[in-house]
């Protein structure tokens, strides 16, 4: 009873505030606009879920949204699984202690400090065509690739920790259970530490995934390349569109449920 | 968690969705209300007319274009705002609108008590009902603003004025002149010899972008018949979508809000493109080489109008405030610093530089003929084709597809 009365503050804080909030998106979704005025007509249609399938562009948005949040989760899971394990298996507790404090460093500032900085390094007369200068390259300027380095640099420690949680959980007794059966190191790595790291993986790339998927700053800021959050963004504040914005918007929201239940299998949220 | 609280929370959910279907419903889309249908072509909503003014408030709100109300922050020898607030006591809050499409929404939240809007935002606001015609009475400089200036398309319906003319220009061609060899004088600068400055090339980020091709095409291809770049059918549309689309190739990056082009024309990642006069100020005055023309196919432009929301909740501020700007002095000096030319006649004579009315042609009609001012493209074409006209939903549709 007292649990109940406890609980049902935060939890109806999550049925109003934000499943609420899903619904009023969902159902504005299928609402219009008028065409002159910038009314919203309260009328329901399929209208603008149409416009979505049918218009070559959305779809290509929506998959170049997948797609670089997929890019970058793949990214981020082959520099942090490295750093992790170093750090969880072989740096000694001070070392540990070091890195731990300098994966978290980054969050300490602001996010909109670290994109503007990648600006800088990122421009024409930045420091990276200035290193790359000598040797005849040219960096890649404003763009795509300049979004997946920025989003991957960005997210990069929300996926060394539930990594290095992961992998400091493996009890020392099962790789030594290895080695006496005569696991060589490599076998070791490929049958027993990686299958019970890869629940972590998958829980460090929920993060990763999703954060790529719904941001619209980075992409603002280094590239002219529309994701689905600059589509939103610029149907709220340019065309006040929004239902349509509306519409597009549930295009995450059911990639993510897709993904959590795919999380849910591989057994994410027990490595949480 | 029981099953009866999961209920609960489903019916607060469901409570709270219907609260926010059955939201405010007002402005003017409805079919009651006492609208009068005008020739304009969109039902003009009943907002009342202030009769007569009282004291001020001790307080404004407005929404304006970057330089259009500078209270000594940016530069301190440019203030206009903080005389006026010592003259009238009205402490004045500014909120800098990016672009026309952010200052209709800016307007419709309520909080503002007026606009410097431009004429691809005037109907929209007139026709949402979200701000009131304007008692010139009660606006003493009025009388010397430029007569083409009054009762306009842009900011007026049926002889009523909706606001008062704050000044005009064009949207210029700029180009960095250290990294850009010779003269530009056309906008084929950035359309098909866009592909010399490939990823150096910038544009202005917004759907209204699409009259600047529409400009090129009336000149350099007749056969299309453009006659005006915001009245555009189907054949006109398609052109202009496809050379903006040939252009994105050679685009750097788009720029939506001036301090993006300011960064990226000072640090050479942009070098051609569009821009407003007071962009190429700024740079000017932080040393960086760059050069402005208005091109010989001729350009868009604005002619901005003060606009007073129909829910001011400081009124007589905000009247006192469209006097003050438009007055002779202050007229001026933000011309001058805006790099426009004035509404008010008689501003010409109190430019620091004595020739500025004659480099921004302030009372030269020929000129201006050459300018076409944003106006919020609409379903009826305006002449004999008829209701064949791409509409602004479908001009912000194309502008996704062209940025892809």
């Amino acid at each position: 009873m007292h649990l109940g009365l406890l609980l049902s503050g935060p939890l109806g804080w999550l049925a109003v505030a934000y499943l609420g909030s899903l619904v009023v998106l969902f159902i504005s979704a299928f609402w219009q606009l008028d065409e002159f005025s910038g009314e919203i007509v309260k009328e329901p249609t399929f209208d603008n879920f149409r416009l979505l399938w049918e218009n070559d562009v959305y779809r290509t948005i929506a998959f170049r949204t997948i797609g670089i949040a997929g890019l970058v989760t793949v990214t981020d899971a082959i520099l942090a699984f490295p750093i992790a394990f170093y750090m969880a298996r072989v740096a000694s507790p001070r070392v540990r202690g070091l890195l731990v404090v300098g994966v978290l460093m980054p969050l300490w500032a602001s996010y909109l400090v670290k994109v503007y900085a990648w600006r800088v390094i990122l421009s024409e007369d930045g420091i990276l065509n200035w290193a790359l200068g000598p040797l005849g390259i040219h960096g890649p300027g404003f763009g795509f690739v300049a979004t997946w380095l920025v989003f991957s640099y960005l997210w990069l420690p929300y996926m060394i920790l539930p990594v290095y949680a992961g992998l400091e959980r493996i009890p020392d007794s099962m790789i030594d259970a290895s080695g006496d059966l005569g696991g060589r190191p490599g076998l070791t790595f490929r049958r027993v530490i990686f299958p019970l790291a890869f629940p972590a993986v998958v829980a460090g790339s929920i993060f990763t995934f999703s954060l790529t998927l719904g941001d619209y700053i980075t992409p603002q800021l280094v590239s002219s390349t529309q994701f689905i959050g600059n589509v939103v963004y610029a149907n709220v504040g340019v065309a006040n569109n929004l239902p349509l914005a509306a519409a597009f918007a549930t295009v995450p929201v059911f990639v993510m449920i897709v993904y959590l239940l795919g999380a849910r299998r591989l057994g994410a949220f027990e490595a949480l | 968690m029981s099953k009866r609280t999961t209920w609960a929370a489903l019916a607060c959910a469901a409570l709270f969705a219907a609260a926010g279907c059955g939201g405010s419903d007002n402005g003017g889309g409805g079919t009651d209300g006492g609208g009068t249908k005008a020739s304009v072509g969109f039902k003009v909503p009943n907002v009342p007319m202030q009769k007569t003014l009282g004291a001020g408030e001790g307080k404004l709100n407005i929404i304006a274009w970057a330089g259009y109300a500078e209270d000594g922050s940016t530069d301190p020898k440019v203030d206009w705002v903080t005389p006026f607030e010592k003259q009238t006591g009205c402490q004045v809050n500014v909120k800098i609108g990016n672009t026309s499409d952010e200052m209709v929404t800016l307007m419709r939240t309520g909080q503002y008590d007026g606009v410097s809007a431009s004429g691809d935002a005037t109907l929209r606001l007139i026709a949402g009902g979200d701000v009131a015609p304007v008692n010139t009475n009660l606006v003493p400089n009025y009388a010397d603003v430029f007569p083409e200036l009054k009762n306009q398309a842009f900011n007026s319906v049926n002889g009523q004025m909706y606001g008062i003319p704050h000044g005009r220009g064009a949207n210029l061609l700029m180009w960095r002149s250290d990294k850009v060899p010779g003269n530009l004088d056309s906008w084929s600068a950035v359309f098909d010899q866009g592909s010399q400055y490939k990823g150096r090339l910038t544009a202005y980020d917004n759907p209204i972008y699409i009259a600047d091709a529409a400009l090129y095409l009336k000149a350099t291809k007749p056969e299309l018949k453009i006659s005006n770049p915001y009245e555009l059918d189907d054949k006109q549309f398609q052109a202009s979508v496809d050379l903006l689309k040939q252009q994105r190739q050679n685009i750097g990056e788009y720029w939506s809000d001036y301090t993006k082009e300011q960064a990226a024309f000072t640090s050479g990642d942009s070098t051609v493109g569009t821009t407003w006069q007071v962009i190429a100020n700024l740079l000017e005055a932080d040393k960086v080489k760059v050069k402005t023309v208005l091109p010989k196919e001729g350009a868009t432009g604005w002619s901005d109008t003060w606009m007073i929301a129909s829910k001011a909740q400081h009124p007589n501020c905000m009247y006192k405030w469209m006097d003050w700007i438009i007055s002779p002095k202050v007229n001026a000096e933000v011309a001058e610093w805006f790099g426009e030319a004035p509404s008010n006649a008689k501003a010409c004579a109190e430019t620091a530089s004595k020739d500025h009315c004659k480099i921004f042609h302030a009372d030269d009609e020929a000129y201006f003929d050459k300018v076409s001012y944003w106006t919020t493209p609409r379903t009826q074409c305006g002449d004999e084709r008829g209701d064949v006209c791409k509409d602004y939903a479908q001009w912000v549709q194309a502008w996704t597809e062209i940025k892809g």
